[in-house]
């Protein structure tokens, strides 16, 4: 399960609007208990597809190391990416399956006309054959904070 | 020679939840060779089908891209460390 405050959700579903019509894309940074995964902070990332940014995102291994020396110094984890789909479901692509990672938590926001709409969790399976959907649980709680580059 | 790898948190279910591991190897190739061999598991998230390191795992030699080195002939010295850094990439299906 992965646990979403409020705030986080705003920012995520915000970030896809923002970027519309280009995917958008960004770490989550949290930490990861029995009772669920946690989101604690955001750390927005630049889309580097440059050639096809509508349909595809990429995070380079040197904003990989940024997100990871965000979190680390927040006392935090890594936990998971998010990415939007203009235009398009909040469900994972084939594309998205095999670029996957197993572990972290994918979430996907649809963005249709530039408006935030679904937004989902995944999980790779262990096999890599499929995603394992992720509930998400919604907190009230008030928001940690965005963190910035 | 003997090398440290580091093992990326994604992958560390598959690798006896180790964060690091330590090897002789005389090249990147043979020190992924012998943690595929003792962490069978990890083989499907480091390599596609035929045997290539898949476009989105990066390995490191302390910190160069061993793209941009002799890629998995790439020599190890004693005390070196591998890192595996991963990219992560996707999109909607158009």
């Amino acid at each position: 399960m992965l646990i979403v405050n409020k705030e986080i959700a705003r920012v995520i579903r915000g970030h896809g609007a923002r970027d519309y019509p280009n995917e958008t894309c960004g770490a989550m940074l949290g930490l990861d208990r029995a009772e669920g995964r946690e989101v604690r902070m955001l750390f927005p990332l630049t889309n580097r597809r440059d050639d096809s940014p509508r349909n595809r995102f990429s995070i380079t291994a040197e904003d990989f190391r940024a997100a990871e020396r965000a979190a680390k110094d927040q006392g935090l984890e890594l936990v998971g990416w998010y990415h939007s789909h203009p235009d398009h479901p909040a469900k994972p692509s084939e594309y998205d399956r095999e670029h996957a990672w197993p572990w972290y938590s994918y979430v996907i926001v649809s963005v249709a006309g530039g408006e935030p709409r679904d937004m989902t969790s995944w999980l790779l399976s262990d096999d890599r054959s499929h995603f394992e959907p992720e509930e998400i649980a919604s907190l009230m709680s008030a928001p940690p904070g965005t963190a910035h580059r | 020679m003997a090398v440290k790898l580091e093992i990326p948190t994604a992958l560390r279910p598959f690798a006896g939840k180790q964060a690091s591991v330590e090897f002789n190897a005389a090249t990147v190739g043979d020190a992924l060779k012998q943690l595929t061999g003792i962490y069978a598991d990890l083989r499907k998230h480091l390599y596609t089908d035929d045997g290539r390191i898949r476009s989105f795992v990066n390995i490191y030699v302390n910190d160069e891209d061993i793209r941009y080195l002799q890629k998995e002939n790439t020599p190890i010295k004693d005390g070196d460390t591998i890192s595996i850094v991963p990219s992560i990439a996707g999109g909607a299906n158009l």
